[in-house]
């Protein structure tokens, strides 16, 4: 059974962490949250990127955050991928296993799943 | 919408959106009905606001001229028998107490009642999109009463571990998930 005491033990274990815990700003991956997201799926969508980008240890380099409707919603759940000096990529119509696909791929390997592209669909 | 966490997701969602800095969300299961509320202190809408929320083609988002938050929530409730209702205060009129209450009543035995689904990710989704946000959520029902506090976590983590870190979420999903079992275990 998950208790308070056992967040406090994960306050401890992290304290003691030398890597930065904070993404560096160097990935950011931006997932649309608003009414037409979230009917579409976009919940499973978020925590698999949170999930995943945590236990490929992608954490110190990529960034997971929300945002509202960017006005294409016939092709929610959206994903956006800023990266410094690359062009954005857009992934659409997206679930949780393109997801680990993309942080597996893109995130992780480099190179942006082409198929998921907004191009592509 | 496929689960009323969902819609609850996308209500809270708005009090993000409204500059709130605690939102309350509060499931009550009491027989055959099933209520939730969700309260927040952001700015407030005024009376007129109020009024046109049931209208998908009122928003005041730019983005697109539809919304559909509060339309689906409506339809959810009322197709189970049940009902929602809005107040809010909006910062203009009320500068000292401002905020936004809706709250939805459904009929759990009536075909068309929409099941609640993953409440325990739609938490961990909204602790994860909000650092300085505060969310109070509480699940009673007649064997007892679920809660997560993010102001109670705060203060065991202190201020050097986020509470959008991973293993912070991961134990935040799983410690209400048991509680929320543990009250319906004998239902």
């Amino acid at each position: 059974m998950k208790s308070l005491e056992e967040l406090a033990a994960i306050r401890n274990k992290m304290k003691n962490r030398v890597v930065l815990r904070e993404g560096s700003g160097e990935i950011r991956v931006v997932v649309g949250m608003a009414t037409c997201g979230i009917a579409a799926g976009a919940r499973p969508v978020l925590n698999a990127f949170v999930e995943q980008v945590a236990s490929e240890n992608l954490s110190d380099r990529v960034t997971v955050t929300q945002t509202g409707c960017i006005g294409i919603c016939q092709y929610e759940p959206v994903v956006e991928v800023f990266e410094a000096g690359k062009e954005k990529v857009t992934y659409v119509k997206m679930n949780a296993e393109k997801a680990k696909r993309v942080v597996e791929e893109h995130l992780k390997g480099g190179k942006p799943v082409a198929e998921y592209t907004i191009g592509n669909n | 919408m496929k689960e009323l966490s969902l819609n609850i997701l996308d209500i809270a969602q708005n009090s993000v959106k409204a500059g709130a800095r605690h939102v309350g969300i509060h499931v009550r299961e009491e027989g055959n009905v099933l209520s939730f509320e969700i309260t927040d202190d952001g700015c407030g809408m005024k009376p007129e606001q109020v009024e046109k929320l049931v209208d998908p083609f009122f928003t005041t988002r730019t983005t697109r001229k539809v919304g559909l938050g509060i339309p689906f929530l409506k339809l959810a409730a009322e197709q189970s028998g049940g009902r929602i209702e809005v107040e809010s205060r909006s910062r203009e009129d009320f500068p000292e107490n401002p905020g936004t209450r809706v709250f939805a009543l459904f009929y759990k035995d009536s075909i068309d009642f929409t099941p609640m689904g993953d409440i325990a990710s739609t938490l961990v989704s909204l602790i994860q999109g909000a650092d300085g946000i505060d969310y109070d959520f509480t699940w009673d029902n007649e064997t007892g009463s679920a809660r997560l506090s993010t102001e109670e976590m705060r203060e065991i983590l202190g201020e050097d571990t986020a509470l959008s870190s991973p293993e912070v979420l991961a134990w935040a999903g799983e410690y209400i998930s048991e509680q929320l079992e543990e009250i319906h275990a004998n239902q």
